[in-house]
């Protein structure tokens, strides 16, 4: 369909959801909006073959997901965001404590296959169905239902080790992880 | 290949089986969305904004969008 509008105003709002998902697809903030902007570009140049009522955010997605894709065997991941750049952009860490936890949390995710990270992210952070995170990936729905539960079970196994050893009696810790629980 | 593995979260003492591995459950929940919603809540820096605006609109300076430095 034609660039309306409304279809302008529907792709600047998927860009904070875009930006999030490349951000951890890619672990570094230039190389995240270095993305969004090459999926915009390829998204506006091939705007006509985007279908009028059909899910936007899953459209681009799956159009950042590839570029990723593409870019990513080229290159490999060099050693991504070596000092925290990351972690720099985000703002709204509390404290030290949270810092660390948030840190820690990350270099879990970061561990994780890339199959199983994009999906977990897709449908724990970025809210799509199972179905829209399967066409997103061009895989079947059971494969994301099992690289979400993977992904899963790996992080906790990885957390629990460290949860293990840190948790003291500190009650910040056990704030920030449980919500005061 | 076998799928049982060990669970996931039998390492620590808690006491309890099933509490620890649900508690970290619902901590990953958390950290994977406040990292993601961080980001989102960053909202549409200038740079994209503007080169939508200039693909839309072929009058304005349209001929090299990808060169649009609007970050310092």
């Amino acid at each position: 369909m034609p660039l309306t509008d409304s279809l302008r105003d529907d792709i600047l709002a998927t860009v904070p959801s875009l930006r999030a998902f490349a951000m951890s697809l890619s672990g570094n903030s230039d190389r995240a909006d270095d993305l969004v902007q090459e999926t915009l570009l390829r998204a506006l140049a091939n705007i006509d073959s985007f279908q009028p009522g059909s899910n936007l955010p899953a459209w681009l997605f799956t159009i950042l997901r590839n570029l990723f894709r593409s870019d990513y065997r080229k290159r490999r991941r060099e050693v991504e965001d070596a000092d925290g750049s990351y972690a720099e952009t985000l703002k709204s860490q509390p404290n030290q404590t949270a810092h660390l936890e948030f840190e820690e949390f990350r270099a879990a995710l970061e561990k994780l296959p890339q199959d199983q990270r994009e999906a977990l992210i897709l449908v724990g952070a970025s809210g799509f169905s199972y179905e829209d995170a399967a066409a997103i990936c061009g895989c079947a729905v059971g494969t994301i239902k099992s690289r979400v539960n993977r992904a899963r079970s790996k992080l906790s196994t990885m957390l629990s080790v460290d949860t293990a050893d840190d948790f003291g009696p500190d009650d910040t810790v056990r704030a920030v992880i449980g919500g005061g629980r | 290949m076998k799928d049982n593995k060990p669970q996931a979260a039998r390492v620590g003492g808690t006491g309890k089986s099933g509490g620890l591995n649900s508690e970290i459950q619902s901590r990953i929940g958390h950290q994977l969305r406040a990292m993601y919603d961080d980001v989102v809540r960053q909202g549409v820096p200038d740079r994209f904004a503007d080169l939508i605006r200039k693909l839309d609109n072929p009058d304005g300076n349209a001929a090299t969008p990808a060169k649009t430095d609007g970050r310092d």
